[in-house]
């Protein structure tokens, strides 16, 4: 990659591609900035090697590996490489950060605030273009990264902002003649591998938390989409926060990620990905050094309609969980169960529905549906389909790729589907619905929870009771009323079960990113 | 273990300080509601003074009860349900805030010089801490906005128990002058992150900072009615407020004497919420083992800082026996290095005090020190030959029984008396009526803590004094207050908090 910067191929891609048309179009939308198209036009450049100390290099090993643009199959531009001694480097720059006395360590919590608020400023200027990077890169509609992603980004580090200097430690009125206090101190180098389905977005949960809580970061992105990633990293430079804090690594989870995760001198370890890995995560901080872990996974998650529903919201909603960002989501209502009574009518609405879904171009604002990230992905996609037809679910719509180039697969929907099935029971990760049947209450809580995943779920109702009575029942880390993917910063996320371990988001979020630390002094009388 | 203040602090604390703008224009001068400017329904204004030359800056509107009416009646509109504020997530309210911040920021020297003329205070104190501090407020209070949990509760029985901790409502808001910035943010910020209206009373003294920032709020983007500032004077203006039967709630800040007038106009009309920052008489503990130049240093400050005029000035000295005479010696010494004169000029130290009826006040006290026995040190008297100065002033051979260790001065008059053992200075420490802020110099980890625990005051400081910040909760013990502002705890005087249970069919862990 000569001089590690490949910028000359993205500006190339970026300015060939549709997408500044796209920005122009925008300008109706109040928030869209002009400045960014003005930037892909100068051809804006950026380094797509890996950032350590705030600064570039190349991989130690000097390899690279290519970024593809799933909608044509295309290689975008070249990315280096990271593994184990990449990530070594890393995390030395990381603990030089977190050294006592460093100015990371120094700095007042409210800095800390302060820093992660320009962040978020920085990416609000850049965000069509962050947004075109993020579509060119992943897939998902242009509109989609740009209102949906981007707000959410920029909301959820301001939040954390928020939090750095409110996360409080207590006095406690211990027994004795004693003064006692606790010390929510970051826990300090900090891992975390991220997923491609919400590059910016999972970004953003990782970071957020991290910083605003004073620990350092070493973070592995997704080898499927590692651009957009590394340009928030000039980001992370340009708004101030000390060399070694944050440190991204692009690269490959056997190399990589497994170095990060079985690494002796790194204190914590974030995932967001397949309960798989999360497996083998787990079991790497164990083999290593004990190292804190969360992981945040797979899923399963059902969607209950009961017959007195609002039959149009729930048509809308249910058929959202599903195909929101193709598919592509841990939290997806992937087993939608239909009280018997509406069940009919459930099913050709939502297959109405699903062929309406428009398919295409992500950067074209009519377009709904992108493809899907990369070809092991459509290709396994396309293999849970022919199981699902295989073992008797009955096949109402789509089931086939939507194009002949690029991985676009068309709105699929399985009627009459049994909870034994493939199809019911592993995680698709595609524009895949499968609607069973139920009756009573009793009976859909039970199968509901019959899962190993306990990631979301959600109930349609208008009554009260039931409401209530389902979404206690309910073995899952989330649970909607009437609603689906509704998400907040504020809102702790995370799974029951083969979902995952801890919570990310909101106050909870937190408590993965602290030690707590009591501290007790011998004093010479107690007073109340 | 490594000293503090190395060059390897990593962000500067301070912006450079630049000059005093030189020709401050007075833009908003009338009453502010619904996001328009209004004359005073009377027709009548004030006029406001610049206490360093004793001229006349400006006139301002004068609200009395029917212009507070006014205010009410659009905060209680803005407060409606379904209004835009109601209906505004708790993000963007913070959104708004962290705007807000950012505004000020943008004007910082017009609002730095702008207080310091009406406020006699020092421009470099306006523009560095003042400044300073409302902007981090802004900040720290936009980032409560949406992390007020409410909770759900594990209730007895088949029910859904959770609280929701919503608004109070109308919240009037009467500030004092000797923080007019400061005190307008420390009011606002908090009531506006919890969601509630505002009708902000500034001190007839210092209405001009405050009419600037409702030019600014309407400028972030705050939907009309939510803040509105009414200047005027306390018995007309605030009373019209603290008796108001559509007023939720009353935060005052000022004197004690007033305060009073405050909770019992609340009791009297609608029992409205009343929270009070009122005066002190703060102890400040000086140890012989302790560090004596940083002793004297902060016991200086403590009480000098903008001319005395501070609810927290650490205004009785107790310093232990064996380094009485050195501490009086040094101290004597800091206060004669002090250079008096116009606030907005470089190298001055010491403004003017902010009116004439506190200048007389503080002299008469001086007076009342040296009849009363007390060895006046130095300064005593007046300063210049126009404007409110006052000489900084040192009494020692103080005792408990004279004025000057009893009331409260407001002023450049530092008390410095003798002790000798832990629970006599205790004692004596705590025999007041107020109880807002107190301090203890001391290496002596033991001693530190038992007075940690012993001083009744709302904020200890060991080692230090003054140090202030968002974050940390503040007000009085006994007659210094009820309630505090601030932090976490700040919020709870901003918020109700609402039960709602719901019969449910079948409970379940």
């Amino acid at each position: 990659m000569d001089q590690a910067l490949c910028s000359a191929a993205l500006g190339k891609t970026l300015s060939d591609h549709p997408c500044e048309v796209l920005v122009e179009d925008l300008a109706f939308l109040s928030h869209a900035p002009a400045a960014p198209s003005q930037r892909l036009n100068a051809g804006l450049l950026f380094s797509l090697q890996i950032f350590i100390n705030n600064e570039w290099h190349d991989a130690v090993s000097k390899k690279t590996f290519p970024s593809i643009n799933p909608a044509t199959g295309e290689v975008i531009c070249q990315v280096a490489e990271g593994d184990k001694a990449d990530v070594d480097k890393a995390v030395k720059a990381a603990k030089a950060a977190f050294q006592l006395g460093s100015p990371w360590r120094r700095m007042d919590a409210s800095h800390r605030g302060k820093l992660l608020n320009r962040l978020a400023d920085l990416i609000e200027r850049d965000r069509a273009y962050l947004a075109a990077l993020e579509t060119l890169d992943n897939g998902k509609p242009y509109s989609v990264s740009y209102l949906v992603d981007l707000d959410m980004v920029v909301k959820c580090l301001r939040y954390f902002a928020g939090w750095s200097d409110k996360f409080h430690g207590k006095t406690i009125p211990l027994d004795g003649d004693f003064f006692c206090y606790t010390r929510h101190e970051p826990v300090g180098v900090c891992g975390q591998i991220i997923p491609w389905n919400f590059p910016l977005l999972m970004q953003a949960w990782k970071l957020g938390p991290a910083l605003a809580t004073g620990n350092v970061v070493v973070m592995k992105v997704a080898e499927q989409t590692p651009l957009s990633a590394l340009y928030v990293a000039n980001l992370i430079k340009e708004a101030g926060f000390p060399p070694g804090v944050v440190n991204i690594i692009p690269g490959y989870g056997p190399t990589a990620g497994a170095a990060i995760s079985s690494h002796m001198d790194i204190d914590k370890v974030a995932f967001t990905g397949s309960t798989e890995v999360g497996h083998l995560i787990q079991k790497a901080a164990a083999e290593s050094n004990l190292k804190r872990v969360t992981l945040e996974l797979g899923g399963k998650s059902p969607n209950i309609i009961m017959s007195d529903a609002d039959m149009d919201w729930a048509v809308d909603q249910a058929h959202f969980a599903l195909f929101f960002n193709q598919g592509q989501c841990c939290c997806a209502g992937s087993r939608t169960y239909v009280q018997e009574d509406i069940y009919h009518e459930f099913v050709e609405r939502s297959v109405e529905k699903a062929k309406s879904r428009v398919v295409g171009n992500p950067f074209d604002f009519k377009t709904e549906q992108g493809p899907q990230v990369d070809e092991e992905q459509f290709k396994k996609i396309l293999g849970y389909i022919s199981t699902g037809k295989r073992e008797g679910a009955k096949l109402l719509c789509g089931g086939n790729p939507a194009a002949d180039r690029g991985y676009f697969i068309q709105p699929t929907v399985f009627g009459d589907v049994q909870d034994s099935m493939t199809i019911a029971r592993e995680e698709i990760f595609g524009p895949v619905m499968q609607i069973l049947k139920f009756r009573t209450i009793e009976e859909v809580i039970e199968r509901a929870n019959d899962s190993k995943y306990g990631l979301a779920a959600a109930v349609f109702t208008k009554d009260l009771d039931k409401a209530n009575y389902v979404s206690q029942g309910l073995r899952a880390g989330t649970v909607w009323i009437n609603c689906y993917d509704v998400f907040g910063a504020q809102a702790p996320f995370g799974g029951y079960k083969a979902s995952g371990n801890g919570r990310e988001l909101g106050e909870y979020g937190l408590e993965a990113y602290v030690e707590v630390k009591n501290v007790t002094i011998k004093i010479p009388q107690k007073n109340s | 273990m490594k000293k503090q203040g190395s060059d390897s602090k990593p962000a500067p604390v301070l912006p450079a300080l630049p000059e005093p703008l030189k020709d401050l224009k007075i833009k908003y001068t009338k009453i502010f509601i619904n996001n328009e400017w209004h004359d005073s329904v009377s027709g009548k204004k004030f006029e406001v003074f610049n206490p360093a030359n004793e001229e006349k800056i400006c006139e301002v509107e004068e609200g009395d009860k029917t212009d507070v009416d006014k205010a009410v009646k659009a905060a209680r509109k803005a407060f409606e349900l379904g209004s835009p504020w109601r209906t505004m997530d708790a993000s963007e309210r913070g959104r708004l805030l962290n705007k807000l911040a950012d505004l000020v920021e943008r004007d910082r020297l017009i609002l730095a010089t702008m207080e310091a003329i009406d406020g006699g205070k020092l421009f470099s104190t306006a523009y560095l801490m003042d400044l300073g501090a409302c902007i981090k407020t802004l900040h720290y209070c936009a980032g409560w906005a949406d992390k007020i949990h409410g909770r759900t509760v594990p209730m007895d029985g088949n029910f859904f128990t959770f609280t929701r901790h919503e608004p109070i409502g109308v919240c009037g808001q009467i500030i004092p002058w000797n923080f007019p910035l400061v005190m307008f943010i420390w009011k606002i910020a908090p009531a506006l992150c919890c969601g509630n209206t505002v009708v902000v009373k500034p001190a007839e003294q210092t209405p001009l900072t405050a009419l600037y920032m409702g030019s600014l709020i309407k400028e972030a983007g705050f939907p009309p009615g939510v803040v509105n500032i009414v200047p005027g004077f306390g018995p007309t203006a605030g009373a019209a407020i603290s008796h108001h039967m559509d007023v939720d709630k009353v935060a005052f800040t000022g004197s004690t004497e007033v305060g009073k007038l405050i909770k019992e106009a609340a009791g009297k009309s609608n029992l409205k919420r009343v929270t009070l920052e009122l005066g002190g008489k703060s102890p400040n503990i000086i140890f012989a083992d302790a560090d004596l130049d940083t002793a004297v240093e902060f016991a200086h400050i403590g009480l000098f800082y903008h001319q005395g005029q501070c609810c927290i000035a650490g205004s009785r000295i107790f310093v232990e026996e064996p380094i009485y005479d050195e501490f009086v010696r040094r101290s004597i010494e800091r206060a004669k290095k002090y250079t008096l004169g116009n606030p907005l000029l470089p190298g001055v130290q010491q403004g003017p005090q902010i009116d004439k009826e506190q200048f007389q006040k503080i002299l008469e006290l001086i007076e009342s020190g040296k009849k009363e026995g007390a060895k006046l040190e130095c300064g005593g008297g007046p300063w210049g030959d126009k404007g409110y100065f006052i000489q900084p002033t040192v009494f020692s051979n103080v005792t408990d029984d004279m004025r000057i260790a009893k009331e409260e001065i407001f002023g450049p008059v530092q008390q410095i008396m003798k002790f000798n053992t832990i629970d006599e200075v205790i004692k004596r420490a705590n025999n007041t009526t107020y109880g807002l802020a107190a301090a203890v110099f001391t290496k002596d980890i033991d001693k530190a803590l038992t007075f940690a625990a012993a001083l009744q005051a709302g904020t200890v400081w060991v080692n230090c004094y003054s140090a202030m910040s968002a974050q940390c909760p503040f007000g009085g013990f006994k007659m210094s207050g009820n309630g505090r502002e601030m932090g976490e705890y700040g919020l709870h005087e901003y918020t109700e908090v609402k039960t709602v249970t719901i019969k449910i069919p079948q409970k379940n862990s």
